[in-house]
């Protein structure tokens, strides 16, 4: 119970302390805003621009939740695709490495070229998010328990009863934490996009409203526009951990807490 | 040795050589009749896993014949891991084989809470297999290769991981069944106390590559209980397979 309170209580006292300090050292040294703003002038300049940062959330949520569900259908279509046919695993695992160790930084400006804005920073944010999932998923459905491969295999399971029965079940925790992951980096992804198409884009999410106010030098808007990105992103993270807690509570190692 | 009633499991001069080049069974014999309790005995990687996977059908064999019952549903297997699903319950665990084999529910149902009573686990059907304790694992995975009620049951050193306690209450549950059913078992185990107070008939196998060694009959009479555990005659059987296991591993092939 009291290690609960000092969980919660301790990281609560640090940011108190650190925007305490923050605060001071603006006032003593006399900083302009323009350099650093104090934590009340961010927060004030985050009610003043609500309405315009609200909109910007929203449309780098909804690239990051679209490039997040499509990468989790990709990534485990394609692992299990990869699964079932060992020749097409064969034939494009390459590739999707290949994919994923690129710079997405250096991808975006191509994309952005050949593709209308909208859609490449989707694209973007799919092709960060989408190897997490399909390479875990792949690990999830190739560490089977032989022996339960076995039973499947003397009570004569189909291909099909094995892979909804047997395989997908397995493979669920190391699915959902390839899931939490890409939650992440699809938000990178989409910022990332958003910021290489900068002040050209005609798009109007928190990474270009950050660009934007860069040049404008309002640099409370700056910290503002970062504070909801960096809210956004822990968000994302809690509501995978609770689905993936709410998935697995009942059986899986992880989701369980250790009687001492 | 006279196997009563029909022939169940026939092996014939069978030889198995995995891939990297081991001998784990060669010119292996054993005919086992409907109703029999055989124990397979020997050390670890004497081949008596492999030739329960070949009986199972699980693999193939290199060399000579296996004849045993081929249809899922007449076979039922119980590994030395529990082997259960963790993310389904006890009752779903064991109604596994039927639902693989595509019965109705109303019917899975009821073979599976069977199966649970006769185990002795009706009241934990809805329990998750990590919140059972070790013996109780085993029961469910006896519970689901007896829900087909298959004609042979074949047990790969089930309770070698259970402590001594469990041990001994599971092998008077196993052959509480083994009465009750009249199945036949076909039992692989390293330990001979266990297969003396089990079988019938212990076929004693020797190491690399795995070979029938002796087949001792126990013609102890069942039930047999903790009187029979703690007898002279229970010792004196228990000498007997011990020294055959013995000659056994020192390469003795007779």
């Amino acid at each position: 119970m009291s290690a609960r309170v000092l969980r919660i209580g301790l990281p609560i006292l640090t940011l108190g302390a650190v925007l305490l300090a923050w605060d001071l050292v603006v006032r003593l040294f006399a900083i302009p805003p323009y350099v650093l703003p104090s934590p009340l002038l961010v927060l004030s300049t985050l009610i003043a621009d609500r309405d315009l940062l609200w909109h910007s959330l929203l449309v780098t949520l909804t690239i990051t939740l679209e490039g997040f569900a499509l990468a989790a259908f990709g990534g485990i279509v394609l692992a299990i695709a990869f699964n079932q046919w060992r020749l097409l695993e064969y034939s494009f695992y390459p590739y999707a490495v290949i994919l994923q160790v690129t710079p997405v930084i250096a991808v975006a400006p191509l994309l952005l070229i050949y593709l209308p804005q909208p859609l490449a920073v989707l694209a973007c944010a799919w092709i960060v998010a989408f190897f997490p999932v399909l390479a875990n998923t792949t690990l999830g459905l190739n560490s089977v328990d032989h022996n339960l491969i076995a039973l499947f295999e003397l009570y004569k399971a189909s291909r099909w009863q094995t892979l909804w029965q047997l395989k997908l079940p397995a493979a669920l925790p190391q699915m959902l934490a390839g899931l939490r992951i890409a939650g992440g980096l699809a938000l990178i992804g989409a910022v990332v996009a958003e910021i290489a198409a900068g002040s050209a884009g005609a798009g109007s999410g928190l990474a270009y409203r950050i660009a934007e106010s860069g040049y404008r030098l309002n640099i409370p808007r700056m910290f503002a526009a970062l504070l909801l990105l960096s809210l956004a992103g822990v968000a994302i993270f809690f509501a995978l951990s609770l689905l993936s807690y709410l998935a697995l509570r009942r059986w899986h190692e992880s989701a369980l807490t250790r009687e001492s | 040795m006279n196997a009563p009633g029909k022939t169940i499991v026939s092996l014939r001069d069978v030889g198995k050589t995995f891939e990297n080049g081991t001998v784990a069974l060669d010119r292996f014999n054993l005919v086992v009749g409907d109703g029999e309790f055989v124990s397979l005995l020997g050390p670890s990687g004497c081949g008596k896993s492999t030739a329960l996977r070949l009986i199972a059908g699980l693999s193939a064999p290199s060399q000579g014949e296996v004849a045993g019952p081929s249809s899922a549903g007449k076979l039922g297997f119980v590994f030395q891991e529990p082997t259960l699903m963790p993310w389904a319950d006890v009752a779903a665990n064991v109604r596994l084989p039927l639902k693989l084999a595509g019965a109705d529910n109303a019917h899975s149902h009821a073979a599976a809470a069977q199966a649970l009573n006769r185990v002795g686990l009706a009241e934990f059907a809805h329990s998750y297999p990590r919140e059972l304790s070790g013996g109780m694992r085993m029961r469910t995975s006896i519970a689901r290769a007896l829900v087909t009620e298959p004609e042979l049951l074949l047990m790969d050193e089930p309770f070698a991981a259970l402590d001594e306690i469990t041990r001994f209450k599971l092998n008077n549950d196993l052959l509480d069944l083994w009465q009750t059913l009249r199945r036949t078992v076909i039992f692989v185990t390293h330990s001979v106390f266990e297969s003396v107070y089990l079988s019938r008939r212990i076929v004693v196998m020797t190491p690399r590559p795995g070979r029938v060694f002796a087949e001792i009959a126990i013609p102890a009479a069942y039930p047999r209980d903790e009187r029979f555990r703690t007898s002279s005659e229970y010792a004196g059987f228990c000498r007997t397979v011990s020294e055959a296991l013995s000659q056994a591993m020192a390469g003795g092939v007779s």
